[in-house]
């Protein structure tokens, strides 16, 4: 499960020995997130996010249980009782704060972890499932936050529940008793509101499960590096702590700074402001958008307009599905054997233009579902199924890779190792921008 | 086998998308969307230089009591503030016992019940009671107001863009329509029981202008009670009671930057310190 030159744990405290023998959880963190644990010497600060994303988890569970204490999940209340921690409980406009801009923090170091992974080619073997699981973890986050952004039970928890519960309407025959199911009637109400809060609940410690698989299985080749070559042995890594500990020490002080500047100073900067107003049945937002880590899938949603055999409404909804469900066959699609970007010249250029792509159609999903944004929708979400699917697969055949260095730590003293901090800069191949 | 599944797929999903587009143009070139008197002639709202925007901004106290004023003065019989309690105005800079004044000879009273005959009463207020609604119900709301229905205003701050300055543009937008947007969209000129408004977002309100003349309300600090400065006021007080912790919240985020910075100023000394000599 790990390299054979890798630090063996061996306690010298006798309590630590007596505990050794009994339960070695100080052994399994040791080689986990320990010494024990060796890690490719040139990570760029890329793959911080990892870690950082754990922290956000980790900052969500601890607010949301404080919040969940004060919180009362009924549709005639749950509003005021927002208002109630906000207002009357101590410290609590703080951990609501958190607890909502947490969910973005969470989501943007999300993001960047899973661009890391599209650019050096992480998903590849043999790491396909670190990749699988990740993409799981990717779907429970995306359902809890759409369930907690229900719970404060204003105008756009309201409709945004209505409107995506609806989707499953568009799935013909079984659709509408789905959707009556799931919300336990035939709108959001204070059944679906209680599920939801249930739900919402339970699923952050599901995902604290599938991590532990997720790091599980990233243990079994080791962490992947910026050039996409693997460990030839012990002068390519160096043990995870206190290397790497510190290093992501560093990048969670960035973290903090970012998530403190939002919190307390621009709380309500991603949020919208009608979810201030109570749910209302009787009144339809003019706009009714999701929270922006949504952005770029309710644009592809939006984006099919005419029916075409299938109404468009079915196409909408199997094309936001299927953006999401496409990555699970990345590490298939994509065949070219080099891994990292950095040595993969025409891989690099569209892997860019998918970055841009992303960017517009978040644009888009947050704009009202009016021209232009609805053409350009059309055309960035037919670039992003056509990268996946067809670029992706095709590219590897025409492509002719750089020549790639014979070792990670070659390439370390050559500065060439894509690790952003290398002291040779004058390198043909630089990492990406940031 | 995944590979050319995926083409595939892919080439279905791109074909739908173009056809989508190429309907979408189509339409777009035949009939060009039509613009509207909301998109043309509604305005973003004005600035009203309030104390407490930028990054370190504060409550100005003796605004807030003035804005609180024209609340209870003018806004108060048609708008609630079911958020806030009586109690809060303590940190409107009032002693306890003014607050209690104030509850005690609120227009409005609370809803309780008679103690003997268990009937539906109404009683003084407490300052641990919230500013009580102005309407029984919202059937009586509509009734009193052409159907329209005036909302709460405890969070009005923050359920619109730009909230605070919506509120004082809102307040000092009040004008006739423009030769321009009645020329344009006859349709748009103000119904009954109507007002235009460029600032609201259909340009036509069902509020009637409730600040109009300087000196509608008598200011005790001294500042002169003009339309711009009650509107600002109030909408002042307004931001006050949608986000009332703001002041905890950036000392709270000053305090907080410094030790975050200090963390990252030692935790990147570490982090060199560590790596030191160690080639990467
Ligand atoms: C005569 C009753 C009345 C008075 C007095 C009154 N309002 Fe209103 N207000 C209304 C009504 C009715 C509406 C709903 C308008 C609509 O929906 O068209 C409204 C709406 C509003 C809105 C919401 C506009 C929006 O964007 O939906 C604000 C803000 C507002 N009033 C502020 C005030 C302030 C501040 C005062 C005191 C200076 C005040 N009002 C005094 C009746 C009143
Ligand atoms: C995967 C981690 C989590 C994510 C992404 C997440 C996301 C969210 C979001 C987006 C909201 C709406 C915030 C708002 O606008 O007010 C919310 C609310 C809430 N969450 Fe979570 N959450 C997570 C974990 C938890 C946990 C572990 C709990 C513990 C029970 C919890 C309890 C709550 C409660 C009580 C609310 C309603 C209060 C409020 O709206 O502020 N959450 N959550």
């Amino acid at each position: 499960m790990s390299f054979p030159w890798a630090n063996q744990y061996n306690p010298k405290n006798p309590f630590m020995r007596w505990m050794d023998d009994r339960l070695p959880l100080p052994r399994l963190v040791y080689n986990a997130v320990g010494a024990g644990y060796p890690v490719p010497r040139n990570l760029n600060y890329f793959w911080n996010f990892g870690v950082l994303a754990g922290a956000a988890l980790a900052i969500q569970i601890v607010t949301g249980i404080v919040l969940a204490m004060h919180y009362a999940a009924n549709a005639g209340v749950a509003f005021q009782s927002v208002e109630h921690i906000m207002r009357n409980v101590n410290g609590g406009w703080f951990l609501r704060y958190a607890h909502a801009n947490g969910a973005s923090m969470f989501f943007i170091v999300v993001y960047l972890h899973i661009f890391r992974g599209l650019y050096y080619g992480s998903y590849k073997a043999p790491r396909e499932m670190v990749w699988l699981l990740g993409l799981v973890i990717f779907l429970l986050m995306m359902a809890t936050a759409f369930m907690g952004y229900v719970l404060p039970w204003g105008q756009m928890s309201f409709w945004g529940a209505k409107v995506i519960t609806g989707l499953f309407g568009a799935i013909p025959l079984v659709g509408e008793p789905i959707q009556i199911w799931l919300l336990g009637g035939y709108a959001p109400d204070n059944a679906a509101l209680n599920r939801f809060f249930s739900l919402h609940y339970l699923l952050p410690f599901v995902i604290a499960g599938v991590i532990v698989l997720h790091i599980w299985a990233l243990h079994i080749p080791g962490s992947g590096n910026p050039t996409g070559i693997e460990v030839k042995g012990p002068q390519d890594t160096v043990p995870f702590h206190p290397y790497y500990t510190a290093k992501d020490g560093f990048g969670l002080g960035i973290f903090l700074l970012v998530f403190a500047i939002l919190l307390f100073f621009a709380p309500n900067y991603l949020g919208h402001p009608d979810n201030y107003i109570e749910a209302n049945p009787l009144s339809t937002p003019a706009h009714i958008v999701p929270e922006w880590y949504f952005w770029p899938f309710y644009a592809i949603l939006r984006a099919f307009t005419v029916d075409f055999i299938l109404p468009a409404k079915l196409w909408g909804v199997l094309a936001m599905f299927g953006s999401i469900l496409l990555l699970f066959f990345l590490p298939w699609l994509d065949k070219s054997p080099v891994r990292s970007g950095n040595f993969r010249p025409k891989f690099k250029m569209f892997f860019w233009i998918l970055v841009v792509d992303v960017l517009i159609l978040g644009y888009c999903g947050g704009a009202p579902a009016e021209e232009p944004y609805v053409m350009i929708s059309q055309v960035a979400s037919a670039y992003y199924f056509a990268h996946f699917l067809i670029i992706l697969p095709l590219i590897s055949l025409s492509e002719r890779p750089l020549p790639l260095p014979n070792s990670i730590i070659e390439a370390v003293l050559k500065g060439k190792s894509g690790s952003t901090l290398s002291t040779g800069t004058q390198t043909a191949v630089s990492a990406p921008a940031e | 086998m995944v590979r050319p599944i995926g083409i595939l797929a892919g080439l279905g999903f791109v074909a739908v998308l173009l056809w989508s587009l190429v309907w979408g143009a189509v339409a777009f070139i035949q009939e060009p969307p039509q613009p509207t008197a909301e998109h043309e002639f509604h305005k973003h709202p004005r600035d009203a230089g309030l104390s407490s925007a930028g990054l370190l901004g504060k409550y100005d106290r003796q605004q807030l009591q003035r804005g609180f004023q024209v609340y209870k003065e003018v806004c108060a019989a048609c708008h609630g503030l079911k958020y806030v309690a009586f109690r809060d105005l303590q940190d409107l800079g009032y002693s306890e016992a003014e607050v209690k004044a104030i509850a005690d000879q609120w227009a409005i009273e609370t809803p309780s019940v008679n103690p003997e005959t268990g009937e539906a009463a109404t009683r003084k207020n407490l300052p641990a009671d919230n500013f009580p609604s102005p309407y029984p119900n919202e059937v009586a709301a509509r009734a009193a107001n052409n159907n329209a229905l005036p909302p709460d205003l405890s969070l009005i701050a923050k359920a619109r863009h730009d909230g605070s300055n919506y509120v004082y543009s809102l307040l000092t937008g009040y004008r006739d329509p423009s030769p321009e947007l009645l020329r344009e969209f006859p349709d748009s000129k103000p119904g009954q029981g109507l007002y235009h408004n460029p600032y609201f977002a259909n340009l036509n309100i069902a509020m009637p202008p409730p600040i109009v003349s300087e000196g509608q309300v008598t200011y005790t600090d001294g500042t002169r009670p003009t339309v711009d400065q009650m509107s600002k006021d109030v909408a002042a007080f307004l931001t006050w009671t949608a986000e009332p912790k703001l002041e905890q919240r950036k000392s709270a985020g000053l305090a907080s930057l410094v030790f975050i910075l200090v963390f990252c100023f030692l935790a990147w000394g570490a982090y060199k310190n560590v790596w030191r000599g160690e080639p990467h």
